[in-house]
Parts: structure tokens; sequence; C-alpha cells
């Protein structure tokens, strides 16, 4: 590994001219530090310097009010995520996504904003957020600005990001009445493993019990996250059956371009999609009351 | 050795004896040793699956700051006696241990040693091997054995031909060697049987995956004498192939062995230690050498892939009448296939009138294999027990009373035409036939229960040890015997019974080349077996020494008594004739130190024991899940023949060790290759189970004394991987009816053999509709 500095600031404001003082040299944020340390060891990333983000108390902060929704601190671990008792109980797919990274070790280091920094396709707690309508809070020494979660992705490791600007946090609105979502993800191990397919599934009911509203996003089946948008124009304004989940499945699998490498080929990765859509879809149903397999 | 008292430490649950110091970390393994001005190395290694090196120039990297030398294979002595061979369980002609140490004139496999450095700091090494310049010329890859057998083929080595029975060939080729060995009539076996079956399998290369990666240090001093301090399965034999390597005669070169923090058949050659040699011989300080994990994956020696077909033959009763097999092996780089384990293992557990193998040993463009645990072995059982079980399926009988019928047994033949001794097959059936697993009927759907049979010939080679007894009277047992399942603690507990003596007497140092009497590598399920022999002879002739010793002290002027006049038991030695006249054990060792008699070494060493073959079945549960294919275990049951269990939780963890591995095989693990360039070279692609993918193993443990060695004890190290992934394919076929012919059986590929067994369903189901 290359030798590189390391910072620590413990306001925002030092960030920002960590960041402005930059001066042609890489800075890389690390929170958690479990990708990139390990991209920095097999260079397959460079630093010049490595700034903790872990100090500064606006990253650390794990907010929720009725109104507001859910604030999730680009620093804060996975584990605060899914022992929230408020992300278990308003965000089901938020916990299950962040249950899924890495081990338990892993999961006390590794923080939601690093996962959605490295734009991994196969990034677990990405389309959770995203059946979720999350909001990406950026900042920097030119100012802070907020980007749709959907666009802040622009293609494997690639996002909108400056390169003098960090992610703050995630701002999730409140979730959508008599609602309930799930994410699973295929892996061969049952765990320590990366995605071969990952699916979201939000459902809200309306009272005579028709879809108001879903959404679905998908991992690891194209070159970021994604919505399934055909998907959920399937289910909305119908009553669920068995048969609607099956067609579902089928049309998520129009949002895929997935690739053929080492996890899964590409036929597999459709098949699973479809399998996982109607799965994630069912268990969000059953939180509703609505039983179909 | 025949004891007056029943044991008290033999068969026991004994800790081992290095527990503590393993889970507190003070264990010291290969990369833990410092030494003053340690210099450190690297490798630089070859890109390329298959190229002449053209040219290298160093010249950059040894002109960087730090960098003190920089060795190539133009470093070692020259060639003498190419025939010379090494390796214990793979054997390696010189020649090639030189070529795969570091390449010559050509890179063989992508990961090939080209140069290494060393330098003041690794990160000073890592830097410098960019600066070496290599010219290199690809030449086309010869990715596996099929495509290596071809005619056409590119040649790896152009002095390689094929060494058979017959008349040497007028060509060289990629296949090394074909074995061919059976008996009896294959025609008629066919002809007298009701159903035959015939069926081809492939298994890939895998990897041992111990946690401890290869490390060691090298320091050449002022003297010119060789310190190599490594993680190693045997010192001698590490000694042997670096005295042949470097022309330095065994006197000038100890090898200190580390703790070994896994090894399982890959850690017999030397690999990382010539070359940190030579580095500290030019450089004048000690080299230290540490790989990290995608060399050991790339450079290391893995297990071999195979292609093996099988035929099998019986009648309507189940009474096999012949069996066949074709086995293809995936050497890598250089000959040394494991195609003698496949081969004396692949029917091993049946007997039949006829039976033949032929086996064939071929070189292509991968890292050069090495043993893991049972070589061949596993490999071979997936195919034939996958066979069989599908003969049981066709004659409509019980797969565990089919093997039953067919057991081999004390008298019966194995393939390679050995006679057996007392073996523990049918007594290994006849438990699984008792045990609650078996008996407790599997329900529910897409869930399926498969039984598979493992064998292992049992290794023998030369063991020795000694047998040293203190002043104080307490004991300690110096050997050589590198220590990599827990046999310091079985070599503790047996002595401590040969001896009588309470076990906290008695202490245990596995020492360097220069301070131990040779003994071969502890690999082949072996070094418990042929121990148990060596140090019997180790005690009795303690005992022997120190019988004489009381025979002098208890002696009177008008009696002299001989050792003969001598009685031991328990600590205790007396008069014969005269059982008042005592001496305690302490007080006859006491005497050694004055009298010039002492001190008192027993000396134990036993070659050509009888071999002591041993025998695993596995029954496993499993439930799929069709629409993924994943495959869940839900239960699963490990048999095995232990002979004589020396110590039962190092028995257990012998059979759960080896099951686990034997699931990664059928399951999970597998190098991806894409033109000779290995795609998963990590732990997170290259997926071994974790402890979640596990169930719990259960044991059934079953003695059947070996036929030779004092105590009956029989290997247990190797069996427990063998019959694991042909349990699991019996198991998934039962469960959703697919037959799984190709390891490992992962997620996509049981999804896709459910859809295509699914479209022959429909296909079927449509013509029946037609018609």
């Amino acid at each position: 590994m290359r030798p590189f500095e390391y910072v620590a600031p413990k306001r925002l404001r030092e960030a920002y001219a960590i960041l402005a003082q930059a001066d042609g040299r890489t800075v890389r944020p690390l929170a958690g530090g479990t990708d990139l340390i390990d991209q920095l060891r097999v260079g397959r990333k460079r630093a010049d310097l490595v700034m903790d983000v872990k100090h500064i108390p606006e990253l650390m902060r794990l907010e929720w009010g009725p109104r507001k929704g859910l604030y999730i601190g680009a620093g804060v671990p996975c584990y605060r995520v899914y022992k929230d008792p408020v992300v278990a109980q308003h965000y089901p797919a938020i916990r299950d996504g962040a249950m899924l990274v890495g081990s338990w070790q892993i999961q006390h280091r590794a923080s939601l904003g690093g996962n959605i920094c490295n734009a991994a396709p196969s990034a677990d707690t990405v389309p959770p957020l995203l059946v979720y309508e999350a909001i990406a809070h950026i900042g920097g020494p030119r100012g802070e600005r907020e980007v749709p979660l959907e666009r802040f992705f622009t293609g494997p490791g690639q996002t909108v990001l400056a390169p003098d600007e960090i992610l703050l946090g995630v701002r999730v609105p409140p979730p959508p009445p008599r609602s309930s979502s799930h994410y699973l993800r295929f892996i061969p191990r049952e765990e320590m493993d990366i995605a071969v397919a990952g699916v979201a599934s939000l459902v809200a009911l309306d009272s005579r019990g028709v879809v108001a509203r879903a959404r679905i996003a998908l991992s690891a089946v194209a070159p970021t996250p994604v919505r399934a948008r055909d998907a959920e124009a399937v289910l909305e304004g119908q009553r669920p059956t068995p048969a609607l989940l099956v067609e579902a499945g089928e049309k998520a699998v129009l949002a895929t371009n997935p690739i053929t490498d080492v996890r899964g080929s590409i036929a597999y990765r459709k098949e699973l999609v479809k399998v996982l859509t109607r799965r994630t879809l069912s268990k969000a149903l059953a939180d509703l009351g609505i039983t179909l397999e | 050795m025949t004891t007056t008292t029943p044991f008290r430490y033999i068969g026991k649950p004994i800790p081992k004896a290095d527990a503590l110091e393993r889970v507190t970390g003070t264990a010291r393994f290969g990369a833990d040793l410092k030494l003053p001005g340690m210099l450190h190395g690297k490798v630089l290694r070859s890109p390329h699956p298959h190229a002449y090196i053209r040219r290298i120039d160093a010249s950059r990297a040894l002109a960087l700051e730090g960098v003190k030398a920089v060795v190539t294979a133009q470093d070692l002595p020259p060639l003498e006696d190419a025939r010379a061979a090494f390796g214990g369980e793979l054997m390696i002609d010189l020649d090639h241990l030189r070529r795969l140490t570091i390449a010559h004139e050509k890179a063989l496999f992508e990961g090939h040693a080209v140069a290494a450095v060393a330098a003041t700091s690794p990160e000073i090494a890592e830097a410098a091997l960019e600066l070496i310049q290599v010219d290199y010329e690809v030449l086309p890859v010869v990715e596996n054995a099929l495509d290596a057998m071809k005619p056409d083929a590119p040649l790896l080595h152009p002095n390689l031909y094929t060494r058979t029975l017959g008349e040497k060939p007028s060509k060289p080729s990629n296949i090394a060697t074909i074995v061919e060995v059976g008996f009896g009539d294959l025609e008629k076996a066919w002809a007298a049987a009701d159903v035959v079956v015939e069926q081809s399998f492939e298994t890939q290369m895998v990897h041992q995956g111990y946690l401890e990666p290869q490390a060691c240090v090298a320091w050449v001093d002022a003297d010119g004498r060789i310190h190599v301090w490594t993680t190693t399965q045997g010192t001698f034999n590490a000694q042997r192939m670096l005295s042949a390597l470097l022309k330095v005669p065994l006197h000038m070169l100890n090898v200190i062995p580390a703790e070994v923090g896994g090894a399982f058949g890959g850690k017999i050659y030397v690999i990382l230690e010539p070359l940190a040699i030579l580095l500290s011989r030019k450089a004048g300080r000690p080299v230290k050498m540490v790989m990290d994990r995608a060399e050991v994956f790339r450079a290391t020696g893995p297990a071999s892939p195979a292609y093996i077909t099988v035929k099998a033959g019986a009648k309507r009763d189940g009474t096999l009448t012949g069996l066949y097999a074709k086995i293809v092996m995936d050497a890598g780089a250089f000959p040394g296939a494991p195609v003698q384990g496949a081969t004396w293992c692949i029917f091993a557990p049946y007997k039949a009138p006829a039976m033949k193998v032929e086996a064939y040993d071929v070189v292509t463009n991968k890292p050069r294999v090495q043993a893991y645990r049972a070589p061949g072995a596993t490999a071979a059982a997936f195919a034939s027990e996958s066979t069989l079980d599908m003969l049981a399926e066709r004659l409509g009988l019980d797969p565990l009373e089919f093997r039953l019928r067919n057991a081999a047994q004390e008298g019966d033949q194995n393939v390679t035409g050995q006679t057996y001794g007392r073996i523990g097959v049918k007594a290994i059936l006849e438990a699984i036939r008792k045990h609650p697993h078996w008996n407790t009927p599997l329900q529910g759907k897409n869930r399926g229960r498969g039984l598979a049979m493992g064998a292992w010939m049992g290794a023998i080679l030369t063991s020795s040890s000694q047998v040293v007894v203190n002043v104080d009277g307490t004991v300690q047992i110096v050997t050589g015997q590198v220590d990599i399942t827990g046999t310091r603690t079985s070599m503790l507990q047996m002595v401590a019974d040969m001896l009588q003596l309470p076990l906290d007497h008695i202490s245990i140092r596995v020492g360097d080349t220069n301070c131990t009497p040779y003994t071969d590598l502890s690999a082949g399920s072996r070094t418990t077996f042929t121990q148990s022999a060596a140090l019997a002879r180790a005690c009795q002739s303690v005992i022997a020494q120190m019988k004489a010793q009381a025979a002098d002290a208890l002696s009177k002027p008008d009696r002299r008594l001989t050792p003969e006049d001598i009685e031991y038991a328990d600590g205790k030695f007396w008069v014969k004739s005269d059982p008042e006249q005592v001496l305690p054990w302490r007080q006859v060792a006491g005497l050694t130190r004055t009298r010039g008699t002492g001190p008192i070494v027993g000396t134990g060493t036993v070659t050509r024991l009888q071999p002591a073959n041993e025998f695993s079945a596995q029954l496993c549960d499993v439930e799929v899940d069709p629409e993924t294919g994943k495959v869940k275990i839900l239960r699963f049951t490990a048999f095995q023949d232990a002979g004589r269990v020396i110590n039962p939780i190092q028995v257990e963890g012998q059979m759960q060790g080896g099951a686990v591995q034997g699931i990664g095989w059928g399951l999970f693990e597998y190098y991806a290759w894409d033109k000779g360039k290995l795609r998963n070279p990590t732990l997170l692609d290259y997926r071994e189970p974790t402890a979640l993918d596990l169930p719990m193993i259960d044991t059934c443990i079953v003695e059947v004394p070996a036929p030779d060695g004092p105590l009956g004890v029989r290997g247990v190290g190797e069996p427990p991987i063998v019959p694991g992934p042909a349990a699991l394919a019996n198991a998934i076929y039962r469960a959703v009816g697919v037959r799984l012919t190709k390891l490992p059986m992962t997620p996509e590929t049981v999804f896709w053999a459910i859809q295509e067994k699914k479209q022959a369903e429909h296909l079927q189901a449509v013509a029946g509709d037609g018609a």
C-alpha cells in the first residue's frame, strides 16, 4: 500500500477547508473504511490524503420525525441503522439492507454513506433507499445541494460528487400510510458475499386493499442500482394476486441490463430478479395482512 | 507394546497441547519471526499463463534506494541429477522443481515466479518489482487437460515424453504418464451384468484454503550456514529439496519449523524458501518473504481438476460384475497429478470380479498442483459414488444395501492389485444402518438424502522420534515430526501410556533438522499411525535402559542383577523375585546424572509398515430451492473407521474439518479461468463455505484395528473430505431429480439443471398429448 496522509476533522467547516485546499491532491473521505482501505491496499484507488469523517457530528446523525422522515448521516454505521427501532418499524427494507452488508464486524464500521459513495451496482443498502425515494445531501466548500439518490449514480463506482464534495447524509421521506417493504438479495453463501441480484420492494395499500403505491429497485443487475418502473406500474391500481406478483417479476426484468461475470450469468440474474421481486412483494404484503404464497 | 494396565490417556479427549497458545495468539507462525537487519523479499510473477522470457533487466530496480538484491533463475546452481525426485505425496523431479521455483526460459502459468527482490521494507520491494523489465513473447495457452491431450495442442515442455508401460513415444506430449491397472475380464463383466451404467464427470481446480499464507525467513550466515524458518509439513523434506536445488550439504542447512496455520497437503514443497536463501546470500542479511492471498491462489499448489468416466455393471440382485474408470487429471504446469491416489481410491470400498482404471497425468498452463487432503480421491469418489448411486437406482435397490452387498473386506483386492488386510468398510456401513440419521425418514418437498463412501490408502514412509528421560524423571519427546493436526497431543498421550507415567510429566518439542533425527513429512494421514510404532520402539528402548539402571542400583555385593531380573509398571521398578526391593522411576532417572551411563535416550524408527487403509462414509440431507437452485444442508453425519482412537475430540475435529472441505468442493469452490488467467484470486469470489453455510456435522466413529502398528491406529485426516461431493450430488438427485456431474454444484448450475429437466418433461408431455 502506498503511504498517505490522514486527517480527522471535528467540524464540517474544517472538512470543507481541507477539500478546498486539496490543490490537485486526491482526498478520499473515510467512514468505516471497509471498502476504501482494501481498495487502497490492492491499488484499485489511490489517495494522497484520507479524511476521516466520523468525528464530524453532522455526519453521525440518525434522526427521525413523522413529518420530516429519516435522516441518516453519511458516517452512521450499519448496525446503528438496523438496530434503530424507528427504522425497523417504518422502513423494513432499509433495515434488511443494512443487515446484509459484510459481516457483524464490518457492520460496526461500514456506513450507509460509504456503501452509497462506493457506488457498486451491488450495494445492498441502496435499493431500499430508492424505494423510499431517498435524497442525497451533498456538501462542499462551494455550498450544499440535494440530488435524488436515483440520480446520484452515474456508473459502476461513479457518482455525481465533484472532487471537492462529500456526501453528508441521505434524507428519506416518511413512509406512505399502510405500507411495508423488504429487500432480498441472492448470494451463493449465507453471508460475506456480493449480491448476484438484489430486489427491494415497497407496497402501500389504500383502504380498499388496492395497491396505492409500488416501488421496486434492483441491485447488481445494471451498471447502477435501478428502479423497475414497469413492474411498479403493473401493480399500482390493482388488487394483489399471485399472478400479479409473477407479472411484476417479469416486468422487473425489463429494467435490468446485467453482465455475465464470475458471480452469475445474465440469464441467471434475470431469473433471480423475477423470483426476488415476487418474494419481496409477497413478504411486504404479508406484513400488511395479505398472504399470497 | 503390551501394557499391564488399561490405558489412562489413550482414547481420552485430552485438550490440545498447543490450544492455549493458539487461542491467545501467542503461537508463532511463519510470518511472526523478526531478525535484526532483516530484509523483505517480494516476487515478480508472470502476468502471462504461457510465454517465453526473452530478457530480464533489473538495473532500475537495483538502483532504487533500499533495494539490496535481485535474483532470477540465473542464480540457481546448474542442474546435475535431473532424475532426483521429491515431494512425499505428489512427486516432482529436480529439473521441474527448479523450473517451478523460478521460471527459466518460459513462464508456464499466470503467477509463475520470474524474479525476486529483497529490500529494506516490503513497500520498497514491491515498488522495485515494478521497475524490473521483462520481455515476454506470449504463447498460446493450454487451458485444460482435454485440450492439452489433443495432437495439435501447444506443448508446454519440449522434452516431455509420455511414460507408459509400452515403448517410448517418438514425439513429446503434454501427457506425462498413462497408468493402467486392473484385473479380470471387463467384456465378460458387461455381458454378465443386467444393468450397466456409464457416466462422465468433471471437477475443478480448488485450493486447500489454509488460513496462513506461505511465509519464511532465510538467513545465510557469515560461515555460509543456511538457517530457514518456515511453515512446512516436513522439515527434512524441505531440507532435502533445498539441498538439491542449491547444492548445499545437509549439515549446512537447518530448517526450523514454525507453527503451521493450515496446510492440507499444500505446504510440502519449498516455494519461497529457495528464493529467500538466494536473496539472503546476495544481500548478506536475513530475508523474510510472505505471500499475499492472491499469490497463494495463483502461485501455490492447488488441487488437480479431473475428468473421470466411470462404467459399472451389476446383476439384478445388486452384485457388481465389473468396474471401469478413465481418469484424466490436470497437473498444472509440471507433471505430478495425483493419479495414483485417484486410482487406488476410486473403487476401493468395493469388490468386483473385474476392475480396471486408466489414468492420465497431463500438463496445462495452470499452477502446478499439490496434494490436497486425500489427493485424487475426492474427485474419484465424486465419479464412482455418483455412478454407483445411479446403478442402485436403476436396479431399484437401496443405496446402503447395494453398497453392503459389494463391500470389500480382508482378502479382497484393490484395483491396483493390493490385497486388503483388515479394513472397516462393512463396519462403517453397518454403523450407518443402525444410526438414527439413516433411520429417521426425511419428509418435505425438494428434500433428499444422499450417501457416499470414501477411501484413502494411508501413507507410510519413515518416521522417528526420540524419548529422552530427564534427571528428575520427567520425559521429553524430541521429534522433527511437524504437528499440523494435533499430533503433539496424541504423541504425548501414547508416550504417557507406553511409559505408564502421568501425562503432565511429559512434554514434546518439534525441533529443527539439525537437532532431531530424520523423519518424513506430516502428510497422507501417516503421522499418528507411524509415530505410534516409532514411539513404541523408543519407549521400549527407554524402559530397557531404565531397567539396566535399576538392576545396577538394586544389585547387592552377593547378587548382581540383570535387566531381566527387573519388573516395571506405573512408575516403579522392582526385583521380580523380591517385590519389596523397589525403586521409583524418578530415582532411577536421577542415577544417570553421575554414573556416566546416561542420559537415557530412546530412538524409535519405523519404515514400511503394512498400510492402514482408511475408509469413511457420509450421509447428508439437503433441501433445494428450485427457484434459485440453492442447496441447503439440513443434516450431515460423517462416519469413519479410525482403527483405534487416540483422542476422540481430535478425530471428530478431523472428520468435521474434512467434511467442511468436502462441502466446499461440492457446492462452492472453484478456480474461475479466463484463458489461463484466474478471475477469482480472492476469498470473496473464491467461495469457501462460512459457518452459516454449514450444518452441525455429527460424527460416528467405528474402530476396526489396523493390521499393523502396536495400537491398531489408522490415520484419520484424509478420508473425511472424500465422500462429501458425491453424497451431496446423490442427495440433490433425490431432492429434485437432477443428476449433477460437474463440480461445484453452485446454485446457478443446479438451477439450469432443474430448468432443463422441466423443459424435457414439458416436451415429453406435449409429445404425449399429441400421441
